[in-house]
């Protein structure tokens, strides 16, 4: 939450270009939403008038759209697609090339040139995905080089929530819609000016470099309501009292066929999702046969080959998928790394193209099933 | 840091490099399967090179691609490196084809094997399946080394038809340690089969077991182990004294491409070797 110290200053709305100009002094490209396709995309953003000034985004389960707000404030737009993933763990990231000599070959690792990268625009949610992120690939017993490279390179530039979409539940996450941690810099927009916060060294210098007043706790206060209030409107929540062992305990429910009826299995939500990390292998050979490029790329529990194994596919209906999904998402997540693998960015309900709903997919699962419960691992 | 420096460090810190093997002997074993015994091309990789039975290598064929294989061969002799590999898959397939002198990758070792160090005094029971098998090749070859830090030796092995009995040579190699029995079982059999015919389970009333201080080491397809567990645990062998190997698709080998889970575990860093109490609860379960 916004607090009160040295380190939070104020930027009138006038003022926005000076924040892009001391950031690309600094030596950062800075990234911001940008409207494209009826949504936002990371796009390089130069000018404050890239952003997308009197917009604001409508989102439903399987419906995303973007009209005319009537006001003229930069960040109005909540999110489009993009969390913050596809910039530390990209959809494809070439790791070697191995070239074949005489007797052997030899694999040479394709790090990714540092490029200084500021992403503004970053919201609460994908500021604790991309936390959730960096615990999978670099705080486990091998950290990824490929991730670290990138992730070493990012400035994040938070813009707190002050208003909720229907499909938002990061209070019930306790993830949002204030950014707390894990940020550069995190800004408050009010009626004429942002609020700005460093929450890092180098978000610190950055706020030096702009030389902006102070903020008052007037306007503190007001921006702590702003946020408080959009956590009040979030009409959404996601009932993880019971998790993990609820869901471990409704493998066998009776649901999972109701929603299997409903699910593409396009793997849309596997790909909007800030915390997703699911990836496969892929080799491709040059055309003289002496040289081949090892990537990795973006893989989903949803497609067909995610779980063959010899001759065999361990989840061969839509059904073993979504419970793949769901389950991992909100159960063993927590198993494995201490919190869920939702943040509550609700992009999986508006990206489905038939707007399935985990939040009421769980309460369903919660409840009893319509058929004899079976235990898993019985017979 | 100088390009120089970096380069050291991505050598040493990169768990994506694949190191260079040659085949230096295939061992023919059935139609569709082989072992490859490789040797590291670099001299260095190859002193170095350390594995513990019931782990695996990630196993690569250039511009084709890799795939998770469990090393076969003895933890004391690490300058020999064995796969046994059925030509099932795209990979396993191409590789079928490769001949001595010819060249694969090697990632690895990873994940965990069998506990040998905790079962040290205890009588062992091997209960495998198949091609299954392979995995414990290495544990029992570790036991047989220190044959008298452990108490009596039961290997059984239930295969299909007498035809897919592989390593039939080790088999009779180990039935002739003191105190080890070794028990060979075909689902099928014709004439040639001169050993009890039925599932591999249905061997389990000729050992004699002393629960207490017996641990077992499971391998094989997942039935097997589902089903043959629990007759165990009914003998009075606690559930915490059972190890079975699992398996699961790999493409990583460092618990991040997320294909080898199985509920909260990744087979390929938590396993592939369980204590089966952990899993028990998964073991048939549909689509985990």
């Amino acid at each position: 939450m916004v607090t009160a110290s040295d380190r939070c200053g104020v930027l009138p709305h006038a003022d926005f270009q000076r924040l892009l100009n001391v950031l690309t002094e600094k030596g950062y490209r800075v990234v911001g939403p940008v409207v494209r396709d009826g949504s936002v995309m990371w796009e390089t953003v130069e000018r404050t008038a890239d952003l997308p000034i009197g917009w604001r985004d409508q989102q439903e389960p399987g419906r995303y759209r973007l009209e005319q707000s009537g006001d003229d404030r930069i960040f109005g737009v909540v999110h489009g697609p993009q969390s913050l993933k596809p910039f530390s763990f990209t959809p494809r990231e070439a790791l070697l090339t191995i070239e074949r000599s005489k007797n052997s070959f030899a694999s040479v690792p394709t790090l990714p040139k540092s490029e200084k990268v500021a992403i503004l625009g970053a919201r609460a949610c994908d500021v604790a995905g991309l936390a959730m992120q960096d615990r999978i690939f670099l705080r486990d017993a091998y950290a990824d080089p490929y991730y670290q490279a990138r992730r070493n390179s990012m400035f994040v530039v938070a813009v707190n929530c002050t208003r909720a979409l229907t499909t938002c539940f990061c209070a019930s996450m306790g993830t949002g819609p204030g950014a707390t941690s894990g940020f550069d810099l995190a800004l408050t927009e009010l009626e004429t000016v942002f609020l700005i916060e460093a929450g890092s060294s180098e978000g610190n210098d950055i706020l030096s470099a702009l030389a902006i007043d102070p903020s008052s706790p007037a306007q503190i206060d007001e921006a702590e309501a702003n946020i408080s209030s959009c956590a009040m409107n979030q009409t959404r929540r996601l009932n993880t009292a019971e998790l993990p062992g609820a869901l471990y305990e409704a493998h066998e429910h009776s649901h999972w066929d109701d929603v299997a009826g409903r699910c593409l299995a396009c793997a849309n939500c596997t790909m909007v999702c800030p915390t997703c990390f699911c990836h496969t292998v892929e080799e491709t050979p040059d055309l003289t046969g002496q040289r081949t490029e090892h990537a990795r790329l973006w893989d989903s529990c949803f497609t067909q080959d995610h779980g063959y194994i010899h001759g065999k596919n361990i989840r061969p209906t839509i059904k073993d998928r979504y419970r793949m999904w769901l389950t991992h998402k909100l159960a063993s997540w927590i198993d494995q790394f201490g919190a869920s693998g939702c943040v509550g960015c609700g992009r999986c309900i508006t990206w489905c193209p038939v707007g399935i709903d985990l939040t009421e997919e769980l309460s369903a699962l919660l409840k009893p099933s319509i058929r004899t419960q079976q235990k898993p691992g019985q017979v | 840091m100088t390009p120089i420096s970096q380069a050291i460090a991505q050598t040493v810190s990169n768990p994506y490099l694949i190191q260079p093997a040659t085949i230096v002997e295939k061992i023919r074993e059935a139609d569709d399967i082989a072992t490859y015994r490789l040797q590291f091309v670099d001299e260095q990789v190859r002193r170095s090179y350390r594995f513990s039975a019931g782990q695996f290598n990630m196993v690569y064929l250039f511009g084709v691609g890799e795939v998770a294989i469990s090393i076969v061969s003895d933890p004391d002799k690490p300058d020999s490196l064995d796969h046994t590999i059925r030509a099932v898959g795209r990979v396993t397939r191409a590789i079928a084809g490769l001949k001595i002198g010819d060249l694969l990758g090697i990632r690895g070792p990873f994940g965990q094997g069998w506990p040998l160090a905790d079962i040290r005094g205890k009588d062992i029971v091997v209960v495998t399946g198949g091609l299954g098998c392979a995995p414990v090749v290495g544990a029992i070859e570790y036991i047989f080394q220190r044959r008298s830090d452990f108490g009596a030796v039961r290997i059984l092995h239930g295969v299909k038809t007498p035809h897919d009995l592989l390593y039939h040579e080790r088999f009779e190699t180990w039935r002739q340690h003191p105190d080890t029995k070794v028990y060979l079982t075909s689902d099928r059999a014709d004439k040639s089969w001169q050993y009890h015919v039925g599932v591999v389970t249905e061997l389990f009333h000729e050992v004699r077991i002393d629960p207490a201080r017996t641990a077992v080491l499971m391998c094989g397809p997942e039935i097997m182990m589902r089903l043959g567990a629990p007759i165990l645990i009914d003998r009075g062998i606690p559930a915490t004294s059972i190890y079975v190997s699992l398996e699961r698709h790999m493409e990583c080998g460092i618990g991040l491409c997320g294909h080898c889970q199985m509920g909260p575990f990744f087979l390929c860093k938590d396993g592939p070797v369980m204590r089966y109490d952990r899993v028990a609860w998964l073991l048939g379960s549909e689509g985990v």
